[in-house]
Order: C-alpha cells, then sequence, then structure tokens
C-alpha cells in the first residue's frame, strides 16, 4: 500500500510527510527536535507534560463558501492558532504550517520547565537517571537556569521498593508523565500504577500489597523520562556516562530481542533493549536483563583440563586433537553458538566424518511478548548450517546408546551439559568426551579434556531469531587470561587432526565463504541494523514449537 | 641562502675583560649582604599562598558526616585517571540514610595525580578539596594509593554555609503538623 504525502511548512520549509504523522514525528523528518517527555512513539499520547508546545496554522478558508483566503500578494493566507498547542497529540494535515523557533515556544518551554523544576530534587548527584534524563538534558538546552523559587519546596515521599522488589519508585522526582501508567497497560495487560492525590501533591502510587508478577515491569525505568523509577539491581553501580554500549542480541530466547550491553572495563554492568521495530519494539523482558550474571560468577570455565586436572591451552588442544584424530567421533554443537561457529562445527564433521548432534532447549512456554519456548538464540542457525533436517530432541539418549554399544568412540561437545541430557558419568569412562565450553558445568568437571570457549557476550556473531531473521551482534567484553577463541579451537582441531593445512580465517573471511556456500544467506553475510529475514521455505515442514507473539506469526514468513 | 652578521670591533679595554669581571663581581658582593631567599628545607617550611593546590583530600561537613555522595564526577573529570570511586548505598537503619549514596571505596593515587584541582572544582558536594600538603612520599607504589579512610583523615572537616542535604519535611509529616 502506498503512504499518502501531505505537505507541511515546518519553520518556514515545505516537508512532504507520511499522513497521519503527529508533529513531533514530523518535524524528526525536518531534523527539527520537539523536546517532550510523556509522548512516547510506541505508547497512546497522553499530552499531560506540555512541554512540545508549537504554533500551528492551516490554510485560511472562507466560511461561507469553503475557498482558500489569499493574502494581499497572492500567497496562501495561514490562520494562526491563537494559542500554542501541543505537537505530540495534532496530526499533520496538507498545508499545516509549524512554528517551533519563536521567542513565544521559548518561553513555553522555560515556562514549563521551570514548573517541573519547582519541587524537583536537586540530587542528580546520587540520582542513577543522571546522564541520560530527560529533565536534565531539558533543562539544560531549553530551560532558564536558574530558579526563581524561594518558598518550601513540596516533598514527596523518597525511595520505596515496587514491582516484588524489582524498582524503586522515588515520588520526589517524578514529573508526572504517565509513560509508566501507559507501559504497564501495554505490556502488564492491566494497570500497575496510577495517579493518587491532587493538584501538586498528586503521585504516582501502585496498588499496595498486590503483586505485580510481570516479566516486563522495568521497561517502565526504561523509559521513565527522569529518575523516579530506577532499576534495583542497577541502583548505585555506575554512572551512565562511564558505560559503552554495544549492540548485543539476547541470548534468553529463540525471540532475538536487540539489547544494548553496558560495559565498563570489562565488567558488563546492565542490558537494556535496543530499538528493532520489525522484533522488539523498544520493550525487552525482565529476566533477559541479567544473562550476563552466569558469566561473572564463580562458574566461569577459564583453564584448561585433561583428565580433570589443570593444563596449558595449547598442550590441551593438541591432546584434544589426538584423540579426534582416532576416528569415529560424534559431535554435539548448540543452540548459543553462532551461525558462523555452526558453519564451521558443520566444515569440521566434514572433515572428521563425524555425525552431528544438537539438542533444543524448550522450557517453560511462550508468553506471547518477547520469551519464547525455545531458550536457545540460534537453533535455527543449526538448520541453515546443515547439521540438522529435523527439529532435534530435547536429550541425546540416542547418541549416549551408540557411546554404550561402542559405535562411537569419541564426543566432541561444545556449550551443552551432556549429563543433564541423557548421558551417566559412565559413559564418560567409555568414550572419550571433549567438551568445550563457557561454563565450568558437571561435563566439563568429568570430561576427558575441556576447552574453555568466550561466553556470547565476549564475541561477535550471528544469530537467526523464530521470524527466521539474521541478526548480527558486536563483542562487548574481552574474555578472561586462558580463554580460547572458537574459530582458533575449530581450525586447530580440523588442522591437527587431519593434517589438513589451513590457517584460522578471520570472520570476514568466514562470513564470506559461509554466504558463498549457503545460497539463503544474503552476500558477505552483511546484515542491517534491524536484521535480515532469509528465506525459510527449505525447512517449511520443520514443525517449530513457537506459537504467536510480538512481530511473529508461526508458519508466516515476516 | 647564507648571511655574514659583521661582529662588532671590541676595544683595548673589553678586550683585556678586565671591566666585565669587575662588574661580574659587583653583583656578587651586593647579593652576599641580602635579605636570603632560599628556605633551609625542611626545617623550615614556606607559607603557603591562598589557594595554594596541594593534594586532594575529602572533607566532612560541619556534623562530621562525608559530604561525598560518590556522583563520580571527579573520576570522570581527573585527566591522569587518579581516582576510583566504588559507589555503595548507605544502610537503611542509619541516621543518614535519606542521603541513600556514600562511597564505598575511595582510592587516589597520588603517583598519578598532577595536582590539576579539577575534582575541586567539578565535586556538586565540595567533598574533594585540594589542601596544602605537598610533600609525598612512600616506600612502595601501593602505599601512595590512598585509601578512603587516608583520604579523610588528611581532609579533616570543612562546614559549608548551605547545608543542602539537611532534611527536608516531606508532606506527609506537614499534613501530620509537624512543622
Amino acid at each position: 500500500m502506498e503512504e499518502k504525502l501531505v505537505t507541511v511548512n515546518i519553520d518556514g520549509a515545505d516537508w512532504r510527510v507520511p499522513c497521519g504523522l503527529n508533529v513531533i514525528e514530523a518535524c524528526k523528518f525536518a531534523g527539527v527536535e520537539i523536546p517532550h517527555f510523556c509522548y512516547h512513539e510506541y505508547l497512546p499520547v497522553a499530552g499531560s507534560c506540555r512541554l512540545c508546545l508549537v504554533t500551528i496554522g492551516t490554510p485560511a478558508r472562507d466560511r461561507a463558501t469553503g475557498e482558500l483566503i489569499k493574502n494581499e500578494d497572492g500567497s496562501q493566507k495561514i490562520a494562526w492558532m491563537p494559542k500554542p498547542a501541543i505537537a505530540c497529540g495534532t496530526k499533520v494535515c496538507e498545508g499545516m504550517h509549524v512554528v517551533t523557533k519563536s521567542k513565544l515556544i521559548e518561553d513555553c518551554r522555560k515556562g514549563v520547565l521551570e514548573f517541573l523544576l519547582l519541587n524537583h530534587p536537586l540530587d542528580c548527584p546520587i540520582c542513577d537517571k543522571a546522564g541520560e534524563c530527560r529533565l536534565q538534558e531539558y533543562a539544560t538546552a531549553y530551560g532558564r537556569g536558574e530558579s526563581r523559587f524561594i518558598e518550601r519546596k513540596n516533598v514527596k515521599p523518597k525511595k520505596r521498593e515496587i514491582a516484588d522488589g524489582k524498582i524503586i519508585l522515588d515520588n520526589e522526582r517524578c514529573i508526572l508523565c504517565s509513560r509508566c501508567i501507559r507501559i504497564s497497560r501495554q505490556l502488564v495487560g492491566r494497570d500497575v500504577f496510577g495517579f493518587t492525590k491532587r493538584g501538586s501533591k498528586n503521585e504516582i502510587a501502585v496498588y499496595p500489597g498486590e503483586p505485580v508478577n510481570s516479566n516486563y515491569i522495568i521497561n517502565v525505568v526504561d523509559n521513565c523520562p527522569v529518575g523516579a523509577l530506577t532499576e534495583k539491581a542497577f541502583r548505585f553501580k555506575m554512572r551512565t556516562w562511564f558505560l559503552k554500549m554495544t549492540r548485543g542480541i539476547s541470548a534468553e530466547s529463540s525471540a532475538g530481542v536487540n539489547t544494548w550491553i553496558w560495559s565498563r572495563e570489562n565488567t558488563i554492568y546492565r542490558i537494556t533493549p535496543r530499538e528493532n521495530r520489525e522484533v522488539n519494539d523498544v520493550w525487552m523482558s525482565d529476566s533477559g536483563r541479567y544473562t550476563f550474571g552466569k558469566f561473572q560468577s564463580g562458574e566461569r570455565l577459564t583453564t584448561a583440563r585433561i583428565d580433570c586436572s589443570e593444563s596449558s591451552a595449547g598442550y590441551a588442544l593438541t591432546r584434544a586433537s589426538e584423540i579426534l584424530g582416532l576416528g569415529s567421533v560424534a559431535i554435539v554443537a548448540s543452540g548459543y553458538q553462532t551461525l558462523e561457529e555452526l558453519y564451521m562445527v558443520r566444515r569440521l564433521a566434514d572433515t572428521l566424518k563425524a555425525r552431528t548432534y544438537m539438542v533444543s532447549h524448550l522450557r517453560d512456554s511462550d508468553d506471547g511478548m518477547l520469551v519464547s519456548i525455545d531458550k536457545t538464540p540460534n537453533l535455527r542457525g543449526g538448520f541453515v548450517a546443515g547439521i540438522l533436517k529435523t527439529y532435534p530432541k530435547g536429550d541425546l539418549s540416542d547418541l549416549a546408546e551408540k557411546v554404550r554399544d561402542g559405535s562411537i568412540k569419541t564426543v566432541l561437545c561444545f556449550q551443552e551439559d551432556l549429563l543433564s541430557l541423557g548421558f551417566d558419568a559412565k559413559d564418560f569412562k567409555k568414550a572419550n568426551i571433549i567438551y568445550c565450553g563457557s561454563l565450568d558445568n558437571a561435563c566439563a568437571k568429568e570430561a576427558k579434556v575441556s576447552l574453555p570457549l568466550p561466553s556470547e557476550f565476549e564475541k561477535a556473531g550471528l544469530w537467526i531469531n523464530r521470524q527466521w531473521r539474521l541478526q548480527a551482534f558486536d563483542k562487548a567484553v574481552e574474555p578472561p587470561e586462558g580463554v580460547l577463541a572458537d574459530f582458533d579451537v575449530l581450525c586447530a582441531f580440523g588442522r591437527l587432526a587431519a593434517g589438513e593445512e589451513y590457517k584460522t580465517p578471520s570472520l570476514g573471511e568466514i562470513r564470506s565463504e559461509m554466504s558463498e556456500n549457503i545460497k539463503i544467506l544474503p552476500s558477505g553475510c552483511e546484515v542491517p541494523a534491524e536484521g535480515v529475514v532469509i528465506d525459510s521455505s527449505e525447512f517449511a515442514n520443520v514443525d517449530f514449537p513457537e506459537t504467536n507473539a510480538l512481530h511473529f506469526t508461526k508458519n508466516v514468513q515476516q | 641562502m647564507s648571511i655574514t652578521v659583521d661582529r662588532k670591533k671590541l676595544s683595548f679595554l673589553e678586550r683585556t675583560y678586565i671591566p666585565q669581571i669587575i662588574g661580574g663581581l659587583y653583583i656578587t658582593f651586593r647579593n652576599m649582604f641580602k635579605k636570603k631567599v632560599t628556605l633551609s628545607y625542611p626545617d623550615q617550611r614556606p607559607t603557603l599562598p591562598p589557594g595554594y593546590r596541594g593534594a586532594p583530600t575529602l572533607v566532612k561537613d560541619g556534623d562530621g558526616r562525608e559530604k561525598c555522595v560518590s556522583c563520580q564526577l571527579c573520576e570522570f573529570i581527573c585527566p591522569s585517571k587518579a581516582i576510583r570511586v566504588t559507589p555503595g548505598e548507605i544502610a537503611p537503619d542509619g541516621k543518614y540514610s535519606f542521603i541513600e549514596k556514600a562511597p564505598k571505596a575511595f582510592e587516589i593515587n597520588m603517583l598519578r595525580c598532577i595536582f590539576c584541582g579539577m575534582c575541586q572544582e567539578v565535586c556538586p558536594e565540595k567533598a574533594i578539596v585540594l589542601q596544602n600538603e605537598f610533600s609525598l612520599t612512600g616506600l612502595s607504589r601501593a602505599e601512595m594509593v590512598r585509601d578512603k579512610a587516608a583520604l579523610y583523615a588528611a581532609g579533616g572537616t570543612m562546614p559549608d554555609k548551605i547545608k543542602k542535604w539537611s532534611r527536608v519535611k516531606s508532606n506527609a509529616e506537614l499534613e501530620r503538623g509537624d512543622h
């Protein structure tokens, strides 16, 4: 469907913008920023902050005949509204004139900000929002700079834990924009927040005693324009201006939520959603925000082991390659690996003439939003890389049987914990198990050789989500000392086991080779910011367990 | 292109160097009877001018509580990356728990510090002050990193005119009539 365009005059220049936009969005086309607190692109308009005031006019018409009225010089006469109007609540129409830069509008913004700052505490030094606070930014850009208020400040209740202890509500800082009310209506599906009291004592409140019980409530923190709602887990951890943002993809489930990973000096402090209107809009689940925790705990594998005793990485790699050289190998790949790694696993399996396995991690159920039943981020990568043909089972009992009857003598396992997938401790004696992964799980402790690999935050790569959308993520932090690079390990196995001569390729080389061999991938695996949906007709007969959710309809190519 | 500079032709007296030697000795003897400008440091100590920028220290306010709220602006502004603040929360049962935030750890590496005074300038709480201490010695690198206790010991108290963090009555208290 072709979009209908209208001509809007913004600050004296004509712009063609899609019909139905409001004035804030239309001004974005013209590169004009209109400050706003309560307006949010993904929420209904409330019009409560009054900061987005602009002067609006429409072509004047004769009331009797409906004909356009001309000025004396022949130009179109504009009927200006007598007072400024809110840009968020005004839709554009043909011939509309908008003035955003005038003395009147400047004074309006100054006035609104002065009122908002009357009772706002001066606690920016302790407020976690400082540095990414809209009120700070707008007060600097549009405010009057100093307060004329000499009376006693109106002090609303301070710190309170709400939303099952996930959020701290500080009513002192609230500017009553009602975004949290609208977000919880949309994401939780019912009213969690509400206004109580009146006039200057008006404040945000939550229903007392009732658990919120939602996995999406922390989104109100991201979208609170001030520090009234702050996340308890991130409270007083680090000031935001120290943190470096890296493009990430949530590994929580196959939804492939786009994220920002905030790190400083190799430590991840928080994960927040990144806008992608095709996948997650601007939302993300609360549980997905803490996925980095498991790699910061002591359960990290950082040293290579041979027969349960520590060894140098190089020696362990040689030992593992010797074992692989003995033949009858099975490779267990993982849905946590990137597409590039899965492709390399496939290549290694061809070199070693090994059979490949993958398992599905189905837990809980789809929540209809951004957490799917499949808890691996890249199971579809296994199909694209050619490892999978049918939907995999949840355990490896088939492989365990083969180990027990002696037809498989070596199992090379990536990231998966074999002991929780149908293997017994006895099987670890029967066959040589080589574990390569980032967590020091039971399998790593029992395996013949264990090799430490980076976590998903310590490498760049491509994942394919439930929409068959190929998405790229970047390396946020460096892996701990002693951890080997994935491609080094995969290539070393191939080289040492088969006596073949191939050097470790770079990520770009693997991507271009992969896109040559796998026709459905874009050339060079170059992925735009919002990802790219690949042709999945080849796998149309595979029954995937995900059900309909936000931006996802089962069995429909997006 | 080279330029030849003509030298001045010296007179006979100038060629003997005697007037120059006498002139030099005159300056020497004149200064022997003037007041000394040097100090016998360390027995004698200099008087420091106001606004002298010595070692940065942390100070407490008139009530003896720490002013620093660990906003980390000093850490951010420090051009030599000498400051390291670990923010922390004040225990909720304390007298000043309404301030909410205080440094858990505060370190200044005096080997890195260049005494520029940016931290003092940027501090919104006037909690970090460059005072008069200028002679800093240590036997190891670790000794030259001052922790929070050492910084407060060096800083002392410095009362403010404006008590920004004094408790303000909340609406609820005012409604109850606690004026």
